[in-house]
């Protein structure tokens, strides 16, 4: 039934302090969480203070510094630095959101860098997103159409036709959302959560597909979309300003439209 | 432990092919209980006091027995699907969450007919 407390060998302990060496006075303080799955050992939070003056403004720039100058054993995963990739997904100052947008600045205290939230871990801030990118797969996320491309040009759309899909699809997947929702957490394993049905959504309303029918079908379930109870963690918390809960609810829309 | 694909877990059983019809229902015995409960609400607080006989009498009279009975159905049916989202919500052991969806529905369709019972005696007399 209900558990209250994590398994006792999950129970986050404190973990090393890394001071500053050099003897600037703008230090800041990053606590990171730390485990690794081979040491055997509980999770732990590390703290390191980092100096600003000597470092760039994003809580990405620290966590570099950090690997680069500090402790080569943080493991996180990052690439585009410009918030177009994804990959820097994780839990800071108790929100999800891309390391590489967020600046140092706008936080006020220590910098808690989590992994994000309710995924398996992998180590230290990476996550095993081995579900969700299982779930997005099945949502078939390619162009289904039984109408033949015109031979002698791309499938046309018209402007209003491309502004439904400009939103959803700039989704970039770096699961923020998914990781953000309270249904997602108590039921990803049949919850396909918000960033899988904004994706969804995105071929739902593609004015050349022609699977829509198919697409609700495979939506239709008490779990897969109906988890959803509108509780918009999901809108708050997406770091590239899009709405996935307007997307669900959208798509429970057309459900209800088609019986009617 | 299975070797069974991560796409595979995901598709599962397959779609149920339902949630339209429950999500719809939930939505509408909704708005109609927001009609039910202000006709509730403004008519016992307009009532002289809520003395046994002058309750009874007021719910024995034809118009507020009909509306009565509409308010116990819809309050049981629409507490009937919410409980049963709160339970598919956290409760995850296959036996347990079962035990636990067939015993709501029980209780609410116990819960109604007691209250359906209830009007129906005071509307047809011999309280």
């Amino acid at each position: 039934m209900a558990e209250f407390l994590l398994p006792a060998n999950s129970r986050i302990k404190k973990g090393k302090h890394f001071p500053a060496s050099g003897e600037s006075t703008n230090i800041r303080r990053y606590a990171v969480y730390r485990y690794d799955p081979d040491a055997g050992e509980n999770p732990r939070v590390d703290t390191y203070d980092v100096d600003m003056d000597h470092c760039g403004p994003m809580v990405l720039d620290a966590l570099i510094k950090i690997k680069n100058e500090i402790d080569p054993t943080l493991t996180f995963r990052r690439s585009c630095r410009e918030g177009i990739c994804g990959s820097c997904a994780m839990n800071i100052d108790g929100g999800n959101t891309l390391a590489c947008t967020v600046a140092a600045d706008s936080i006020k205290g220590d910098v808690k860098v989590y992994p994000l939230p309710h995924m398996p871990v992998v180590k230290d801030l990476v996550p095993d997103l081995t579900n969700f990118y299982a779930q997005y797969a099945s949502i078939k996320p390619w162009l289904q159409s039984r109408t033949p491309a015109p031979p002698d040009r791309e499938r046309l759309q018209s402007k209003e036709d491309q502004e439904l899909i400009n939103e959803p699809a700039a989704c970039i997947l770096c699961a923020c959302c998914s990781a953000g929702c309270p249904s997602y957490w108590w039921n990803s394993d049949r919850y396909l959560g918000p960033a899988v049905l904004l994706a969804a959504y995105r071929w739902l309303v593609d004015s050349r597909d022609d699977a829509t029918g198919e697409r609700l079908d495979y939506l239709e379930d008490p779990f897969r979309l109906y988890r959803c109870h509108t509780i918009m963690n999901c809108t708050q918390t997406c770091p590239k300003g899009l709405n996935p809960a307007q997307a669900i609810a959208e798509t429970k829309k057309m459900l209800a439209e088609r019986r009617y | 432990m299975s070797l069974r694909s991560p796409l595979g877990r995901v598709l599962g059983l397959g779609s149920a092919k339902e949630g339209s019809s429950h999500w719809w229902a939930q939505r509408m015995t909704a708005v109609a209980l927001g009609f039910l409960s202000t006709w509730f609400l403004i008519s016992i607080l307009l009532l002289d006091n809520l003395q046994f006989d002058v309750v009874s009498a007021w719910a024995g009279r034809p118009f507020n027995s009909i509306l009565l009975l509409l308010t116990t159905a819809t309050l049981a049916y629409h507490s009937k699907l919410g409980v049963q989202v709160v339970i598919e919500d956290y409760v995850h052991g296959p036996a347990i969450k079962v035990f636990s969806l067939v015993m709501s529905n029980f209780t609410h369709i116990l819960l109604a007919a007691a209250g359906v019972f209830a009007v129906l005696k005071i509307g047809f007399g011999a309280p």
